[in-house]
Order: C-alpha cells, then sequence, then structure tokens
C-alpha cells in the first residue's frame, strides 16, 4: 500500500467519515453567518460615529478601529481563550467566533462604512438639512441608500476576510472546518493532504462566488456611475474593495 | 421676515463675515452681487443654517434660530437651490419632490404627487417626472431642483448661483423659470448670481457683499446705472465686459 500523502486510500479513509469534515463546515457557516451579522451591526455603528461632526464621537471610531485593525486576529482570539477565563470570563469557542471574531471585522466594516458616507458628496447632506430633514432621516432616505451601493463590494470583499479568518479558531478547538479537518488527519493515520485540500476547496466554495461577485458589481457601478462621487473617497473604497487580506 | 443682525462668521482663525447686517421683508426679491470669495454663499447659507454664525442671530419671523429650533424653522420658511443641483441621484425627479411633502409635511403620496406635477408644469417638466437626475440636462436638472423647492410651498427661496454650474445654452431656461418666479407676490427670494441682466429684471434690491461686509444695499437701477462706489463700478466693469 502506497504511503504517499495523497494515496488513494486516504481519500477512501476521508470519504467514508466525510460527516465529520460536513460538521465543521456547517460550523463554519454558521459562526460565519452570526459574526458577520455582528460586524455589520458594530460596523454600522462605528463607521456612523466616524463620521460624526462631534470630535469625541470621531474618536471613538478611531480607537476601535485602530485597536482591533493593529493586533493579529490570532492574539485577539488567544486572549480572549485564555486570559479571559481569569477575569472570570469563559467563553466557548463558538462565542470567541462569533463574538471575537465578529468585532475584529467590525473594525473593517466600520471602516468601509465610514469612507462609503464620505463618498457621498456634500451636496447631498446640504439638501436634506436644507429641507428641514433632521439626521435619521437625511440618513435614512438619502444618504444609507447611495451609500448602500457603493459600499457592497467592499462589504463583500469583507464577509470573504471574515469567513477565511474563522478558521483561526482551530487553535482553540473550535469544531469549525479546519479544526475538523485537522483533528481528522491527526487522530487517524495522519491523511493531511486530503483533509487540507477537501477543507481548502470547500473554504474556496464559498469564498470565490462571493469575490466574483463583489468584482462583477463593481465593475457594473463603475460603468453606469450615476452616483457622483468625490475622487478621494472613490479611491479610498476602490482600495478597499480590492484589499482582500 | 429675515434678518440677519451682526453675523460675524470665522472659518478657523479666519473671518469671512464681518458684521453682516440685512432685512429682506415678505415678498421682497432679493439679489446679492460681489467678487469672488466676498462671502456671499457663506452669508446666504447663514439665513437656513446651513452655515452657523460665529456670532450674532438670524432672526425667520421674529423668532431667532437657534441649534435646537433650525430644523424646524426651516421647514417652516427656507427652501434652497444649490449651484450643483444636489438632486437626490437614485431618486426620480418625482420622488425628489415628493419626499419632503410625504416625510415632512404628511401629505398622502397622491396629494402629493398632485402638488409636484403642478410644479414639475411651472418648470415646464411634467414630462420628465419618472426620469433620474442621471437622464437630465443640466439645464432640466436645475428646474427639478426648482420644482423641489417650490412643492414645499414655503416662504422663502434661496439660491446661491443656481446658473453657474450650466453651459451658456442652459442658463436661459433655468433663469426664465426664475423670472417667472420673481413675478409672484408672496415669495421671498434671495438670490446670489452673477447673471446681472437677470439681477436687472428681478431684483427690488441689489445687495452687495465685499470682503464679508454689506456694503451697498440699493435699487437695481441706482446699482446698475449710478454705481454707488469704485468698488461697484470696478466690480461692473468686470462682469459686464
Ligand atoms: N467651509 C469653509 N471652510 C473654510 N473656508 C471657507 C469655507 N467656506 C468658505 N470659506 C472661505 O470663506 C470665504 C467666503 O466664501 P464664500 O463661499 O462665502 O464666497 P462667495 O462670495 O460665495 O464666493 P464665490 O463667488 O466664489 O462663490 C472664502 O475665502 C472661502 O475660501
Ligand atoms: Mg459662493
Amino acid at each position: 500500500m502506497s504511503n504517499g500523502p495523497f494515496a488513494l486510500w486516504r481519500w477512501e479513509m476521508l470519504w467514508s467519515d466525510k460527516a465529520v469534515i460536513f460538521d465543521g463546515f456547517v460550523t463554519t457557516l454558521l459562526i460565519s453567518i452570526l459574526a458577520l451579522l455582528f460586524a455589520l451591526l458594530l460596523g454600522v455603528i462605528f463607521g456612523l460615529l466616524g463620521t460624526s461632526d462631534r470630535k469625541t464621537l470621531r474618536m471613538v471610531n478611531r480607537v476601535y478601529v485602530e485597536f482591533f485593525q493593529n493586533i493579529p486576529l490570532l492574539v485577539q482570539v488567544f486572549f480572549i481563550y485564555n486570559a479571559f477565563p481569569f477575569l472570570g470570563m469563559r467563553w466557548s469557542s463558538f462565542m470567541i467566533g462569533v463574538l471575537g471574531v465578529g468585532i475584529y471585522h467590525g473594525a473593517y466594516v466600520a471602516e468601509v462604512v465610514r469612507a462609503g458616507i464620505h463618498s457621498i458628496p456634500k451636496g447631498q447632506f446640504e439638501a436634506a438639512k436644507a429641507q428641514g430633514f433632521d439626521y435619521l432621516q437625511m440618513m435614512g432616505y438619502i444618504v444609507i441608500p447611495q451609500t448602500i451601493k457603493i459600499i457592497l463590494p467592499p462589504l463583500t470583499n469583507q464577509a470573504v476576510n471574515l469567513i477565511k479568518n474563522t478558521s483561526v479558531l482551530a487553535t482553540i478547538s473550535g469544531l469549525d472546518l479546519m479544526y475538523q479537518a485537522d483533528s481528522w488527519a491527526s487522530q487517524g493515520r495522519l491523511s493531511y493532504g486530503p483533509a487540507y485540500v477537501v477543507a481548502g476547496v470547500l473554504y474556496f466554495i464559498i469564498c470565490f462566488p462571493l469575490a466574483s461577485w463583489a468584482r462583477w458589481y463593481e465593475r457594473r457601478i463603475k460603468s453606469r456611475e450615476h452616483i457622483q462621487l468625490s475622487d478621494n473617497a472613490k479611491d479610498e473604497l476602490m482600495m478597499m474593495a480590492e484589499d482582500v487580506l | 421676515m429675515i434678518l440677519l443682525d451682526h453675523i460675524h462668521k470665522s472659518f478657523g482663525k479666519t473671518e469671512v463675515l464681518h458684521d453682516v447686517n440685512l432685512r429682506v421683508g415678505e415678498g421682497e426679491k432679493v439679489v446679492i452681487l460681489g467678487p469672488s470669495g466676498a462671502g456671499k454663499s457663506t452669508a446666504i447659507r447663514c439665513v437656513n443654517g446651513l452655515e452657523t454664525p460665529s456670532s450674532g442671530s438670524v432672526f425667520l419671523d421674529g423668532i431667532e434660530m437657534t441649534p435646537k429650533n433650525r430644523i424646524s424653522l426651516v421647514r417652516k420658511h427656507c427652501a434652497m437651490v444649490f449651484q450643483q443641483f444636489n438632486l437626490y441621484p437614485h431618486m426620480t425627479a418625482m420622488k425628489n419632490i415628493t419626499l419632503a411633502l410625504v416625510k415632512l409635511q404628511k401629505m398622502s403620496r397622491a396629494e402629493a404627487e398632485e402638488r409636484a406635477n403642478e410644479c414639475l408644469d411651472i418648470v415646464g417638466l411634467r414630462e420628465k417626472a419618472m426620469s433620474l437626475p442621471s437622464q437630465l440636462s443640466g439645464g432640466q436638472q436645475q428646474r427639478v431642483a426648482i420644482a423641489r423647492a417650490l412643492a414645499t410651498n414655503r416662504k422663502v427661496l434661496l439660491f446661491d448661483e443656481p446658473t453657474s454650474a450650466l453651459d451658456p445654452e442652459m442658463q436661459g431656461e433655468v433663469l426664465n423659470v426664475m423670472l417667472k418666479l420673481s413675478h409672484e407676490h408672496g415669495k421671498t427670494m434671495i438670490i446670489v448670481t452673477h447673471e446681472m441682466g437677470f439681477a436687472k429684471q428681478a431684483a427690488d434690491r441689489i445687495v452687495f457683499i465685499d470682503g464679508g461686509l454689506v456694503t451697498v444695499d440699493s435699487t437695481p437701477d441706482a446699482f446698475f446705472n449710478d454705481p454707488p462706489n469704485e468698488r461697484v463700478k470696478q466690480f461692473l466693469s468686470k462682469v459686464l465686459y
């Protein structure tokens, strides 16, 4: 029997244990969706703070964004997993996945939201104010509907990053796709090759269509461009859209 | 009635309005002229609170504008037309006009659309009701913006260089609409413009702002035929020839 990393019997063994991998896949999807919702919630709140006229509110945005963007996700996850219990907070890996990864990506979403709102020409805010709309009406009827269209591509890329980044949960027994693939391989006959390939393919199957859609949609709005964006903000957004970490 | 009372306005350390005083009676058409950078926009934007004076007060019908009552005062009194039109690009002309009617003035959709059609008639664009701003020429966009300002039925219409962003061949259509409005007695209009021909025909009063001050406040006749000072002569010779 061949003992190569991709020997046929290894694939057969994986196939018969496919439920384990599938389990991880479902967990990864579930964590991703919940973390994404949490990231969106935080991102919208902190993104709006970042566009405030008030300096203190903008400071709150900066502190949140810079703190979570500039410390590796792995450090944050380890900290919650290993240090929080000493503070009397014991979060399950699932919770760390949803909340920890959500908070981390919320910082990126906040930047996307902030840049998106900044890209709306000042004249739109002024027209709304001159008509007598209050802040929430201005945002709800006029600014956000225009913002959503242009931030959808960079937001989708954030979703892709988030899905891939849930794989750090493998390091804290997260029961996610990467964890299941890895532990399956290490507990059996070290069939790491097929396990990682299958995990990679499964991540790819979710992420690639999302990223492709984002690229397609972005090209489409670029070509139509009936939303006039201020130039700086446009550059900033395009960079974010292309930036797949 | 509008009163700008000892308005000072600074951006950072530079003061751009030094003690501006202006009284505009109900139904008056006031044209503001002045060189570039003089503070015309800043002054007119104080009227509806787009700029907050560093000191001094704005009164609308005797009520002093404060951060608290700005929105309700503006809803009651003011509409504005901008140099860059500032239509909402994601809404049709109709929607642009009806939004404030439905959301702020609590009209039913049907009432609002009827009112919008009336106003589109006034600017001659009823057939463009379902167009998006991007499907309209600059002149048409500005006329929709005027219809949007008219629809809310506010007494004061503010115009900040409404034709400056337009190609010359489109300026006429917008100026004609504005001229038509200026013959309506009830509307108070404050218009910042560089169109001298329009100023002569439409204005009850010319206010000349220069270096952050109102330096002249006179009838169009006196202003154009017997310029009150050297600065005005200089200004007129530059814009007319
Ligand atoms: N938001 C701002 N921040 C800083 N400076 C400003 C701001 N708005 C206007 N200014 C300055 O204030 C002065 C007056 O500007 P304003 O726009 O009121 O002039 P204007 O008379 O309308 O000129 P124009 O005919 O060019 O429109 C200018 O020097 C301008 O640079
Ligand atoms: Mg101006």
